[in-house]
């Protein structure tokens, strides 16, 4: 435990409030203003030079390249032909999405299965951290900690199957359980109920990453200044006082960074866990905007089709991110951009 | 909440009870999918369909395990997994290292281009469609660099080998040039053997990535069966059985026969082989990537 938590506070004293200077940048040698021509400096930064470019270029072509694919969208792509050759129709593909009437399906399962994710995969980290924190002896509070860590190391698949065998009817824990305690008369078929989909999805999630997301506010949390809770301990502050007052605020600010990339990366991530534990029977619930895109897209070879709805997908994060960062904005004061 | 001073004790007490049970049980339920698949994979695969096994195999076995390594899908699945890992992994800490030591000089002119260039990646993607288009354009598709090229850099795992860089003593390096290396040498030398903690996170990071991906082999290489992964495999076994069969395609497939002679147990043991190498390393690692993750989530 030592060394993590060691590891863990040296860092933490750089959360970004905390401006902590460092010193040796200082030392650092400053680019000179206009002493030499651009090419002196870059004959002499050759290597430097060589060091980098070529990731430049990796970068655009596997990053970049791709946001050119976007014309795609525009087009009746046919892979055969060159750029120059294809079709455009304009704004074809977006009409024929809009009246798809699976579309708005899909577009209510991902908005749904985000906004579950967004707040108890947000919540709960945070809970979790600080009751972590609240743990007195360290030799359990290093046990949890890594038993927690653990799910996040295990690939989706192994996970979906994992849930899969839970849930299942024959043997599965959770029905034994329900049934043991006379709550149920009969196993439910869990990964065959549409309507359960979105909470599956939710908690396996939950399951898999809560120990993962929770190094970040621990790290915060050891960052904050002890005496605070000595002083409100001597006022006779309860540790869910402590909790509240201190723990909480003091950990403020990485909640709002850490929640703002969260919205980010809503919409674009979550397709496996939907594709791993989807099956036939509850594909009204479980096919995302991604998942839309590929069964069009690629399986169906309607690639512009496909490209349109992934500009959609795209279009409804940066929604989202933007809503959220202003909600936050107003709710905190605080903001990244 | 109303505390009163002098039952200060007695709540605190009940806080600790309370609190050490809950966590328990989040150990529990961590832990016991886990561990009942293990004991599955250990127990008897005729037997198992009776049910009820929990923690404990009921009728020891390695059966299951030497029945599955004896398809060649999995052995050579094994190997391609394996491979993209190690070349992955070693491939991806030189380039990332390398991009990072020179952004991390403040001297260097490039430098603020460089960094907006890449940081810019982690807000879009281009989307499933265009990215399968240029891969195949690139004439990726049925190969084994598609599991390599595209990760090659990623702009988190440079960032945060870049903060750890830039906590590191200029001095060093001045003093090294002055002995007159060049800064190839002053990287390879002197700041990479310094940076063995923050690499130790990214490698675990990369190692990991590779190690779970399915889904490119999925997009990319379905039909190149020799480039398949053991993940790729687990999945078809896994859902073969879950969507009827359906999603069967090669009638000499690994996962068809597989759940044709059905058993959980061989399931369970396909699982615990995939899972195993990385319950092995993550707990070893630990003191760096908590480190490394602080670091990380800080300075982008």
């Amino acid at each position: 435990m030592e060394s993590s938590i060691e590891t863990a506070s040296n860092a933490g004293t750089a959360i970004p409030e905390s401006n902590r200077g460092r010193p040796r940048k200082a030392r650092r040698p400053k680019r000179g203003h206009g002493e030499k021509g651009l090419w002196d400096s870059v004959k002499q930064q050759k290597y430097l030079y060589f060091m980098s470019i070529p990731f430049v270029i990796w970068v655009f072509i596997f990053s970049y390249l791709p946001l050119w694919g976007w014309t795609m969208a525009f087009q009746n792509y046919k892979p055969a032909k060159s750029f120059l050759d294809q079709k455009w129709v304009g704004l074809d593909n977006f009409i024929e999405l809009f009246q798809d009437e699976r579309f708005y399906l899909v577009l209510r399962n991902t908005l749904a299965m985000s906004l579950m994710g967004i707040i108890f995969g947000f919540v709960v980290p945070i809970f979790f951290a600080i009751l972590l924190n609240e743990l007195r002896g360290m030799l359990f509070k290093r046990f949890v900690q890594t038993v927690s860590y653990l799910p996040h190391f295990v690939s989706w698949v192994v996970v979906a199957g994992l849930v899969t065998k839970m849930l299942s009817i024959d043997g599965g824990v959770v029905n034994d359980i329900l049934i043991a305690l006379h709550i149920v008369d009969e196993p439910i078929q869990f990964m065959a109920k549409g309507s359960w989909f979105w909470y599956i999805v939710t908690a396996s999630d939950i399951w898999k990453e809560t120990g993962w997301n929770t190094i970040i506010y621990l790290a915060a949390i050891t960052g904050i200044d002890q005496e605070q809770y000595e002083a409100s301990r001597v006022d006779g502050a309860s540790r869910w006082r402590q909790m509240w007052h201190i723990t909480l605020p003091g950990i403020r600010s990485t909640i709002a960074v850490l929640f703002i990339m969260a919205i980010g990366h809503l919409v674009s991530n979550g397709f496996e866990k939907q594709f791993l534990l989807g099956n036939s029977l509850v594909t009204d619930y479980s096919e995302v905007l991604d998942l839309y895109a590929l069964n069009y897209g690629i399986n169906l070879g309607r690639f512009s089709y496909g490209t349109a709805i992934g500009i959609f997908n795209s279009l409804v994060s940066i929604l989202l991110l933007f809503t959220a960062n202003g909600i936050f904005k107003k709710l905190t004061k605080e903001s990244i951009m | 909440m109303t505390t009163k001073a002098f039952n200060a004790t007695r709540s605190e007490k009940m806080f600790d009870l309370f609190n050490y049970i809950l966590m328990a049980l989040i150990v529990i339920v961590t832990l016991y999918p886990f561990l009942n698949v293990l004991a599955i994979s250990l127990n008897n695969s005729t037997d198992t369909v009776r049910g009820g096994i929990y923690i404990w195999p009921r009728q020891f076995t390695l059966e299951n395990y030497k029945t599955i390594f004896q398809y060649d899908g999995l052995l050579q699945g094994l190997q391609v997994s394996i491979l993209r890992t190690v070349v992955g992994t070693v491939l991806g800490l030189i380039c990332a290292s390398m991009l990072a030591f020179t952004l991390s000089r403040v001297d260097f002119r490039a430098r603020k281009f460089i960094s907006t260039f890449l940081a810019l990646t982690m807000y879009f993607s281009g989307g499933m469609v265009p990215v399968f288009i240029l891969m195949r354009d690139l004439h990726l598709l049925g190969s084994f660099w598609v599991y390599i090229f595209p990760g090659l850099i990623s702009a988190f795992n440079v960032f945060v080998i870049r903060s750890f860089m830039d906590g590191l003593p200029y001095a060093l390096q001045e003093s090294a040039k002055l002995d007159g290396a060049n800064d190839f040498t002053i990287y390879w030398r002197i700041i990479l053997p310094l940076c063995k903690p923050v690499l130790a996170t990214i490698a675990l990071f990369l190692a990991v990535n590779q190690w779970n991906a399915w889904f490119d082999t999925y997009l990319y290489n379905g039909t190149a069966s020799q480039w398949t992964t053991l993940q790729y495999e687990l999945m078809k076994v896994l859902q073969s059985t879950q969507q009827g069969g359906s999603s069967m395609t090669n009638s000499n497939d690994m996962a068809k026969q597989m759940a044709q002679i059905s058993p959980e147990s061989i399931k369970m043991a396909i699982t615990i082989t995939v899972t195993l190498p990385i319950l092995l390393v993550y707990p070893f690692l630990q003191k760096y990537f908590v480190g490394g993750m602080t670091l990380g989530a800080v300075k982008s």
